[in-house]
């Protein structure tokens, strides 16, 4: 039992990391990862929303008639989507400025739903949230590597809670095309190409 | 029928629960979501505003009923010894509302300053009217209440934004109001602020 627990975590992070093994969920990986404080703030978020959501889905798993399951999947998301939400803008305000619109945009992100359909809905409440927590978790990641990459390039500094943490001297030339939209899509791109040269296992 | 008074059952009891817990997570963050907003959007136009202000303006501040809807009002004490007032308004910019934040001078009815203090109008090109002050919010100042809020194209008084008209249009629709609501209320706001 424990074995498995410990599979389905682990899978998020490398064999079926959302992003970049399986891609999904890019509208706000492209959106979001101008810095990595907008894209760790994004990944806890929507980590935050598949634990709960794979808990609840599979909790109800028996109860859900098949022909209402996804309404029934995305009612619960959005509950928890909303949740998030109010509890970014009463304690983490600025950080809800910046992200603005792809807070409420998390009901729609296919990760979550695919999760919950593909995974929640066919197993048990322990596995799902070990699922959801490595899904999530791996997002996260994916979101951190993606931004560090465009924030250092693009700006030459990386910075949390508005302190520059300053990487490169003055003497650098900020690269300003990757913290633009077109610089997530090759930056992007770049990515998954190095990640395909690895081996999956 | 069974199968479709279950699927009508599950989903109304799950819309219902859910319903429930937000509206109680909204109650019990609404106090603390409306200082974060005060705080982060509201304070920086006010401490603009009341630069040489002797008082805190955000913690005097009080609330007046008009139509249904709470105005909250931030006293000023100025180092001059006048005393002024400060409050928001709202008009439709391009990409949604615009606040705007309005200082008066009590004795003179005349403008101290506007600041915007929300706005989701387009980056560079509407967001100027808030980012560069002196490009356009800084002919409000020492304006009186006889001047008629409105772009010029529109027979008005206020230089539109190049570019920028419709946003410029949303400021003076938030001005007007101001306007307004200081003509209506004043007798109150001096009440409040003895």
């Amino acid at each position: 039992m424990a074995q498995s627990i410990a599979k389905e975590f682990t899978k998020g992070l490398w064999t079926e990391i959302a992003p970049f093994r399986i891609v999904l969920g890019l509208c706000p990986i492209l959106a979001v990862t101008k810095t990595v404080e907008n894209g760790i703030g994004m990944g806890l978020a929507t980590t935050f929303v598949l634990v709960f959501s794979n808990f609840f889905v599979s909790l109800f798993r028996n109860i859900i008639p098949a022909k209402v399951r996804i309404p029934c999947f995305i009612v619960i998301i959005a509950t928890f989507v909303t949740i998030v939400e109010l509890l970014m803008q009463a304690y983490t305000y600025p950080l809800f400025l910046k992200l603005g619109i792809f807070i409420p945009l998390i009901v729609v992100n296919c990760i979550v739903l695919g999760r919950a359909e593909a995974f929640a809905s066919k197993n048990a409440p322990h596995l799902s949230i070990a699922d959801g927590l490595g899904m999530g978790i791996g997002f996260t990641l994916s979101l951190a590597v993606l931004s560090a990459v465009r924030e250092v390039l693009g700006t030459g500094a990386i910075t949390f809670y508005e302190t520059p943490i300053v990487l490169f001297g003055p003497a650098f030339e900020p690269f300003t095309f990757m913290v633009e939209a077109p610089g997530a899509f090759v930056c992007l791109g770049l990515l998954l190409c190095f990640m395909n040269l690895i081996p999956k296992k | 029928m069974r199968e479709m008074i279950k699927m009508v059952l599950v989903l109304t009891v799950i819309t219902a629960v859910s319903g429930g817990i937000l509206s109680v997570l909204k109650t019990s963050t609404e106090e603390r979501i409306e200082g974060q907003i005060l705080k982060f959007q509201k304070a920086p136009a006010i401490a603009d505003i009341f630069d040489t202000a002797t008082n805190d303006p955000l913690k005097d501040r009080f609330k007046i009923l008009f139509e249904d809807e709470e105005i909250t009002f931030f006293p000023g004490k100025l180092e001059d010894g006048s005393k002024a007032v400060a409050f928001e308004a709202k008009g439709g910019g391009f990409g949604g509302d615009v606040g705007l934040m309005v200082g008066i001078d009590l004795e003179s009815d005349k403008i101290i300053k506007a600041r915007v203090t929300t706005h989701s109008e387009t980056p560079g090109i509407g967001s100027r009217i808030k980012d560069d002050p002196a490009a356009f919010l800084s002919q409000f100042a020492g304006m009186g209440f006889d001047s008629n809020f409105k772009t010029k194209n529109d027979g008005g008084d206020i230089d539109a934004l190049s570019g920028a008209t419709v946003t410029s249009k949303g400021v003076c629709i938030a001005a007007a109001q101001v306007k307004q609501l200081y003509l209506k209320l004043k007798p109150q706001i001096l009440n409040k602020m003895k």
